[in-house]
C-alpha cells in the first residue's frame, strides 16, 4: 500500500533523513518510535507531501506521489492526518470542521456530510458537541473531533503524527482508545508515538528510528522483548 | 442674551444666508462617495498586493515591495495630484472617480501590510490541516486562512478606514467639493473662521462616530466562535 524507497530529507546542510526504504501493506498498524530529531515526524509528513522529499520515492497504491506529476490533492483525500496540536479549525464548528472537506471536494452532499459527521462523532464519543466551537472543547475531546475530521474523507490509510504528545495525562487515554479502536477496524495506520505502552499494544510492527534511518524494526515483541541494536536498548531503557 | 443674539447671527450668515448648508449636504456626499470607491478598491488592490508579497515567486514579490515602497514613501497629495493631473489628465470620468481611484491606490499599500500580516498571523497548522484534507491552496485560503485572517484584521482594517475617510479631506487639490472644502468655502465667503470650521469638525466627528458603532457591531458578531 505504502513503498518508500531511499527517501532522503536535507533541510539546508542538515540531513533529516538519511535513506529511508520501507513497506506498509494493507490493514498494518506501524508505530514509529525513536529519540527527538530522530526525523520521525519528517519520514510521516514525507508520506503526504507535506515535505517535500530531497531524495528517493514514495508510493501509494503503486502511484509515484512526489513528483510533479502527481495529483497531490486527490492523493491526500486518501490519507487522513492527525497532527500533536488538533489544528482544527477554530472559526467552524465541530460539525462544520468535520463537513468542510468532503463538502468543499464535492464528495457529499449538505445531508449525506452532516449523516456522516454525526456517525462519526457518535463513534469517537463527542455526539453531543456537534453544534459547539473547537474552544470550548479539552484537549482530548479536540483531538478526538481530529480524527473524526480526517475519517470524513473515507481515507484508506490514517497517519498520526504525536496524537497525544500534547494532551494532559489524564486524556491520553481517550484518544488512544480511539485510535485503537480504529486499528482493529482494519484501518491502515502509521503512528509516531512516544506511549510505549500503546505501541506495544495497538501495533502490528514497530520501527525505531534514530539520526535519520530506521534502525531496527519488528513486532512489538521482537523490539521491545529482544532489542538488538545498542541504541535501540539505550532509547528504551530511558522510556520503559 | 447678547452672545445668543450674536451666535444666531453667525450662524445665519454661515449656514442660511444663500443655502450655504447646502454646500455641507454637497460635501458629505462627495466625500462619502469618494471614500467608498477608495475603501472598496483599496481592500481589492490591498489583497491583491499582500498575495504577492507572500508568494513563492521572485517577480511577484519584487511587484508588492515596490508598491508599498512607494505608496507608503510619497505624501498622498502628491499621489492625488499625480494621478488626477497626469495618469487620468486625458480622461473624462466625473472628478469623484478619479479621486476614489487615486485614494484606493494609496490605501490598497496600507491594506496590503494589514492583510499581509493576518495571514502571517495564521498558525501554519492550519494551512498544513487544510492540505491534509486534500483542499488544493486556494481553498485552504478561502476556507480556512481567510476567515480567520479577516476577523484578526478587523479591527486594524477599521482604523485604515478611517484615515482613509478623513484623508479625503485633501480632495479640495483637485477642484472637489467635499466637507472639508465647503467649510473653507465658507469660511472664506464669510470671513468667519470659527463657525464653518467646527461645523466641518463635528460632520467629519459625527461621521466616524456612526462608522465606528457600526463595525463594533459587525465584530463583536465575529467573534462569536470565541466564546467559551
Amino acid at each position: 500500500m505504502i513503498e518508500v524507497k531511499n527517501l532522503r530529507k536535507h533541510f539546508g546542510d542538515n540531513e533529516v533523513l538519511r535513506g529511508i526504504s520501507e513497506h506498509i501493506s494493507k490493514g498494518e498498524v506501524v508505530a514509529v518510535i525513536g529519540p527527538s530529531g530522530s526525523g520521525k515526524s519528517t519520514f510521516l509528513r514525507c508520506l503526504n507531501q507535506l515535505e517535500e522529499t530531497t531524495e528517493g520515492e514514495i508510493y501509494v497504491d503503486g502511484e509515484l506521489i512526489n513528483s510533479k506529476k502527481a495529483d497531490i490533492n486527490a492523493i491526500r483525500q486518501k490519507m487522513g492526518m492527525v497532527f500533536q496540536h488538533f489544528n482544527l479549525f477554530p472559526h467552524l464548528t465541530v460539525k462544520e470542521n468535520i463537513t468542510l472537506a468532503p463538502l468543499t471536494l464535492k464528495k457529499m452532499n449538505k445531508d449525506e456530510a452532516d449523516k456522516k459527521a454525526n456517525e462519526l462523532l457518535e463513534r469517537v464519543g463527542l455526539a453531543d458537541k456537534a453544534e459547539v466551537y473547537p474552544s470550548s472543547l479539552s484537549g482530548g475531546q479536540k483531538q478526538r473531533v481530529a480524527i473524526a475530521r480526517a475519517l470524513a474523507m473515507n481515507p484508506e490509510i490514517m497517519l498520526f503524527d504525536e496524537p497525544t504528545s500534547a494532551l494532559d495525562p489524564e486524556m491520553v487515554g481517550e484518544v488512544l482508545d480511539v485510535i485503537k479502536s480504529l486499528a482493529e477496524s482494519g484501518m491502515t495506520m502509521v503512528i509516531v508515538t512516544h506511549e510505549m505502552g500503546f505501541a506495544r499494544e495497538a501495533a502490528d510492527r514497530v520501527l525505531f528510528m534514530d539520526r535519520g534511518v530506521i534502525l531496527e524494526q519488528g513486532t512489538p515483541q521482537e523490539v521491545f522483548g529482544n532489542p538488538q541494536d545498542e541504541r535501540t536498548r539505550l532509547f528504551l531503557s530511558k522510556v520503559l | 442674551m447678547e452672545w445668543f443674539e450674536s451666535f444666531k447671527q453667525i450662524f445665519e450668515k454661515c449656514f442660511i444666508r444663500e443655502d450655504r448648508y447646502m454646500l455641507f449636504v454637497k460635501g458629505f456626499e462627495v466625500t462619502i462617495r469618494v471614500s467608498v470607491i477608495a475603501l472598496i478598491l483599496g481592500v481589492i488592490i490591498g489583497f491583491i498586493i499582500a498575495l504577492c508579497n507572500l508568494s513563492k515567486h521572485k517577480a511577484l514579490r519584487a511587484v508588492g515591495k515596490v508598491y508599498t515602497d512607494v505608496i507608503r514613501g510619497t505624501p498622498s497629495v502628491t499621489q492625488l495630484m499625480l494621478i488626477y493631473f497626469v495618469v487620468f489628465a486625458s480622461v473624462h470620468w466625473p472628478k469623484w472617480i478619479i479621486a476614489g481611484i487615486a485614494f484606493g491606490i494609496n490605501s490598497g499599500g496600507y491594506v496590503a501590510e494589514i492583510f499581509r500580516a493576518g495571514i502571517l498571523s495564521i498558525d501554519r497548522g492550519q494551512t498544513e490541516a487544510g492540505r491534509s484534507l486534500g483542499l488544493n491552496s486556494y481553498q485552504t485560503m478561502t476556507k480556512i486562512i481567510l476567515p480567520q485572517a479577516l476577523k484578526n484584521i478587523f479591527p486594524t482594517l477599521c482604523n485604515e478606514f478611517i484615515v482613509l475617510i478623513k484623508e479625503t479631506a485633501i480632495v479640495g487639490y483637485v477642484g472637489l467639493m467635499d466637507i472639508q472644502k465647503a467649510g473653507d468655502f465658507i469660511k472664506s465667503a464669510t470671513y468667519t473662521p470659527f463657525a464653518p470650521l467646527i461645523a466641518t469638525a463635528i460632520i467629519y466627528y459625527v461621521l466616524i462616530k456612526l462608522l465606528t458603532i457600526a463595525l463594533g457591531r459587525i465584530e463583536k458578531a465575529m467573534r462569536k466562535s470565541d466564546i467559551r
